[in-house]
């Protein structure tokens, strides 16, 4: 593409372009950088200064040893670590063996059973409904509360379905042939063949668990049994809505460097991890786009 | 010889028992936590408080359409719809358009190592919660401490809290939710745009056509495909979405223009103790939903027909 040059229109396209590509850059990340430098600034200098703060005058620890002070904290990364760990397994669990089974062809009441699938999704559940079962079936308050609701993604059904029609049939022949069982087939040779999609899709899980927040919203009401999301939905509302009840009274109102140490605290894990798995996401995402 | 095929048949049975048991638990868990709920729907059509039993459920007499028709016959009808649409329009115009217009961008940067660095840091919002991202605005809209105030005062403006601003909230609904989705959904496009045979560029700066003739003539046809197929994906989901955004940004300042059906259901159904109503508002949202989906759906089987025989 050297062999011609570049027009001076062109050229000054390519400098706005890489420019604008650097402004795109700082779009993304200073709202990050803004909440960390606020995180480090002390209460009598978030008071004192007025605009912006890009550097704090100085790098106060207080709001994160305040936080790690408190037991809340940890009992609220606890039940994330719970409802991300188990929530993934079921779900994972759920999903490949459902997937495995409709991925024969010849099984007796397959098509019915896909199409009861696919009008999941096309009446998504709705809040009302939802909600008046979870609490006839006593799980308010309960931490499967944030796990039974969501087992399955439909879509990531439809998937694991594509994947596992992949794997040669004259594999799963010979298990036969050598008397294996379905279950011994999938097993020892689909999930492991297929182990890269099936990580990928609980990678996803996974990072939905983390993230999610309204299941909790809902069902959950006992402040003790939050997640780090709601915990941190409510720290950031606090004087929103000018009601400290709950568990918070004997604390005092969260300054401002304890909302971004808190915002910090929560998205750490996803942010730490996010780069090395990056590419596992984008794959994931075009395989489905692609099957979908 | 019989003998044999009698017991590979039991075999099979067998076999598919075993399928069947791994089935199982997918088609238990669709049973209780989908289609009750969708039974559940039935609510609409009764009289019921949020927190009722599930015998108080079913002795409830039935009230026919009697909460649909306070819903339509409300004051807030055409102001909610009117938020749902407008939130709906403003995401498939902007939030649908932009990761376009950087996917064309990205698309010309020839330094794949810088490429490769903004798409890393353009996908990592997404992969944030509604609250963090709600933390981060709250953070950049600070009256006292954020870069958005700040920056209208350096340049002699008076700052206002934007958020609870009916003239603002959804520029900044908006903004937030694209840019939490602009990165991720140029992958989609990147793609397309990677797939696109060299040679036609080539072919096309021999005739003397520019970048700009290039964009407009060789990359934007490849990927119009992939950009009608999104649009349609996205027009049967856009009344689901947006929820937890607003939920998290919204304030009774703004409800005006804020307030979407989603919001308004839990607001009515769970925490204003009227189940039934609730549920009939989202059942109401859930036929204007479907009826997106089977526009599309139909589009989208005359449109990939047409061009597969076309």
């Amino acid at each position: 593409m050297n062999n011609l040059a570049m027009t001076r229109g062109e050229k000054v396209f390519s400098v706005f372009n890489y420019v604008f590509m650097l402004l795109i850059i700082v779009i993304f990340l200073f709202p990050f950088l803004s909440v960390v430098m606020t995180s480090f600034v002390s209460t009598e200098e978030y008071l004192t200064r007025t605009g912006l703060i890009l550097i704090p005058e100085k790098f106060d620890f207080s709001a994160y040893q305040m936080i790690f002070k408190n037991k809340m904290i940890y009992s609220a990364y606890g039940i994330t670590f719970f409802r991300t760990i188990v929530g993934t397994f079921f779900q994972i669990a759920i999903t490949t063996a459902m997937a495995y089974g409709l991925s024969k062809d010849d099984l007796p009441g397959r098509k019915p059973i896909q199409v009861l699938l696919m009008l999941c999704l096309v009446f998504p559940v709705q809040i009302i409904p939802q909600f008046l079962l979870i609490k006839n079936l006593g799980l308010i308050n309960s931490l499967w509360a944030m796990i039974f609701p969501w087992m399955m993604n439909i879509q990531y059904v439809f998937l694991m379905i594509a994947f596992f029609k992949q794997v040669p049939a004259s594999l799963e022949e010979a298990a036969i042939i050598d008397g294996c069982s379905h279950v011994s087939i999938f097993f020892r040779i689909i999930l492991p063949l297929c182990l890269p999609s099936v990580a990928t899709i609980a990678l996803f899980y996974a990072v939905w668990h983390w993230n999610s927040w309204f299941d909790a919203q809902m069902f959950i009401n006992d402040i003790k049994l939050y997640p780090m999301q709601n915990l941190l939905k409510r720290i950031l509302e606090v004087p929103q809505l000018g009601d400290i009840g709950g568990g918070l009274e004997d604390e005092p109102l969260p300054s401002e460097s304890i909302k971004g140490a808190v915002i910090i605290i929560t998205s750490l894990p996803i942010l730490c991890v996010y780069p090395f798995v990056q590419k596992y996401f984008v794959t994931g995402f075009m395989m489905g786009s692609v099957k979908g | 010889m019989n003998k044999i095929n009698n017991k590979s048949l039991w075999k099979k049975i067998a076999n598919y028992k075993l399928l069947y048991a791994l089935i199982l638990p997918g088609l238990a868990y669709i049973i209780i936590f989908r289609y009750i709920p969708l039974i559940g729907t039935l609510v609409a059509f009764k009289k019921v408080p949020t927190f009722a039993t599930i015998e108080q459920i079913i002795d409830a007499k039935w009230v026919g359409l009697y909460q649909f028709r306070k819903f339509v016959s409300s004051h807030y009808f055409w102001n909610i719809l009117g938020n749902t649409f407008a939130l709906a329009g403003l995401r498939m115009v902007f939030e649908f358009g932009a990761p376009i217009i950087l996917a064309l961008l990205m698309n010309e940067i020839r330094r794949v190592a810088f490429k490769r660095i903004v798409q890393t840091i353009s996908y990592m919002p997404y992969f944030i919660s509604t609250v963090v991202l709600a933390g981060l605005v709250f953070n950049l809209l600070s009256t006292q401490s954020g870069i958005i105030p700040d920056i209208v005062t350096k340049l002699g403006g008076k700052s206002i809290y934007y958020l609870a601003d009916v003239r603002y909230f959804r520029t900044v609904l908006l903004s937030a939710i694209i840019w939490k989705n602009i990165g991720w959904g140029t992958i989609i496009y990147l793609a397309a745009l990677s797939g696109i045979d060299q040679q036609l560029y080539e072919a096309a700066r021999i005739d003397g056509a520019n970048r700009w003739i290039q964009t407009l003539k060789i990359s934007l046809p490849s990927i119009s495909f992939a950009v009608i197929i999104m649009f349609l994906l996205r027009i049967s989901v856009v009344l689901n979405q947006g929820f937890e955004e607003t939920l998290m940004l919204y304030s009774p300042a703004v409800y005006q223009v804020s307030d979407i059906i989603d919001t308004y259901v839990y607001r009515v159904g769970l925490l204003q103790n009227q189940a039934s109503f609730g549920a009939a508002v989202g059942l109401f949202k859930s036929l204007l939903a479907l009826t997106l989906v089977l526009v599309s759906n139909y589009v989208a089987k005359k449109f990939s027909d047409h061009s597969l025989y076309g």
